[in-house]
């Protein structure tokens, strides 16, 4: 499976925040996009994910599933957690699994993604009294629960402290080492040993 | 299709826990009607003739009230970027969310409206028709109100521009709904005719609604 971006061009009103930009995902590899602030990481991410259209080039999934299209073979981990706080963790990630799975729950993956992200003794508080971090990992185990070969992580680290930076390392780890791909945009490393730096946004900085 | 079933259920359960829409809209639609004879006077035929036209109107306006929370609380957390990353189709998952809208707003609204009908004197042969009409009729005020809903998503002070977008889309619903009753009173136009066209929007708002929405998300969330 090879997820390959080519020419990749995107507007955002007037504005063309991505000029030409070609890169390759192959499976069991991480790319992490990096650049300033502004340099269109979050822009370039939102577009595989199929939230921004594209004005010119192309992106695809070659090798995935030919029934189903990009975004719903990715999980898209964006700035904000997508949690409801009035339900629990379980019911949050138990609803996100029946959503994005097709509506087949694997009771044994959510027991597995709570454990990924050391939630089990918060499985069963509502979402809204936990704190910033806490959310952000309730968040990543959407990630385990349902599983998609590709995982979008737009600054997954936000807000988690260096024990959760690790676990999710570990996850995005296993992800890599099983033959999925990562395309990311962080500034903190994940420490990956197959991880691979694509600097973008010079060119745009510089017009 | 699961996933559809699976977002109706948690927006429902969402309903449940967190309350306050469904609340806020049956208190502002006793208050409207409850107001009528206060401001009219206690003419019971006067009251009696125009309670039709009272309890849609103020219907409208009380489901109205609740329209802007169909995408709100998704779009702030997040929610309806993951959402449109489902299988669903994004027309799906709108149709999941106004159905859900119209099971907890529109069918409370119609059966309260007997209940305020007495307020108005309304003649005892209508309170059927009047539940049936408004039950016939609502589906097209939760349908029509999403495309307003996603249009006015991200919009500063989006909830009035909502208002002024979609009330006039309700004319038609309000027009028949209250045709329909009026001839179960014995008033000049034929019953079944009203009925079905009454119908016949509420079809036709539950297959253009979720479409149009969906373009309006798309648009909004890019």
């Amino acid at each position: 499976m090879r997820l390959s971006v080519k020419h990749l061009v995107v507007d955002r009103g007037a504005r063309r925040i991505v000029d030409d930009l070609s890169f390759a995902v192959e499976a069991g590899e991480a790319l992490v996009l990096v650049g300033p602030n502004g340099a269109g990481k979050t822009t370039v991410i939102r577009t595989v994910a199929g939230l921004i259209g594209v004005a010119g080039g192309s992106i695809a999934l070659e090798g995935g599933d030919a029934e189903r299209e990009l975004p719903a073979q990715a999980h898209y981990i964006g700035h904000l957690n997508a949690l409801k706080p009035s339900l629990t963790v379980e019911e949050n990630l138990r609803f996100w699994a029946a959503y994005l799975g097709g509506g087949v729950v694997d009771g044994a993956a959510i027991d597995a993604a709570l454990l990924a992200f050391d939630l089990e003794p918060l499985a069963m508080i509502p979402a809204g009294y936990l704190s910033a971090g806490q959310k952000r990992r309730a968040c990543l185990a959407r990630l385990i629960a349902t599983p998609r070969p590709l995982w979008l992580l737009d600054e997954p680290t936000v807000s988690l402290d260096a024990a959760s930076v690790a676990l999710l390392a570990k996850q995005v780890g296993q992800h890599v080492a099983g033959g999925g791909l990562v395309l990311a945009a962080t500034h903190i490393p994940l420490g990956l040993a197959s991880e691979r730096q694509l600097e973008i946004g010079m060119r745009s900085a510089a017009a | 299709m699961s996933g559809f079933w699976t977002l109706l259920k948690r927006d429902l359960l969402l309903q449940v826990r967190e309350g306050g829409a469904v609340g806020t809209a049956l208190g502002f639609y006793l208050i409207v009607v409850a107001m009528m004879p206060l401001g009219l006077g206690p003419d019971l035929n006067l009251l009696s003739r125009i309670a039709p036209g009272v309890l849609w109107i103020a219907l409208l306006l009380a489901a109205l009230l609740s329209l802007p929370r169909i995408f709100e609380a998704d779009d702030e957390d997040g929610s309806l970027e993951v959402i449109a990353t489902g299988d669903l189709p994004l027309e799906l998952a709108t149709a999941a969310k106004a159905l859900a809208h119209w099971i907890s707003t529109g069918i409370p609204l119609a059966l309260l409206a007997p209940v305020l009908g007495l307020l108005l004197n309304l003649e005892l042969s209508a309170y059927p028709v009047l539940v049936a009409t408004m039950l016939v009729g609502t589906p097209a005020i939760s349908f029509l109100g999403l495309v307003g809903a996603a249009l006015t998503l991200r919009a500063r002070r989006g909830g009035l521009l909502l208002a002024l977008l979609v009330l006039p889309l309700y004319i038609p619903t309000l027009i028949f709904g209250i045709a329909a009753i009026s001839a179960a009173t014995g008033g000049p136009s034929g019953f079944q005719a009203s009925f079905l066209i009454l119908g016949a929007i509420s079809l036709f708002s539950l297959v253009i609604g979720p479409v149009a929405a969906a373009a309006a998300i798309r648009f909004q969330t890019q």
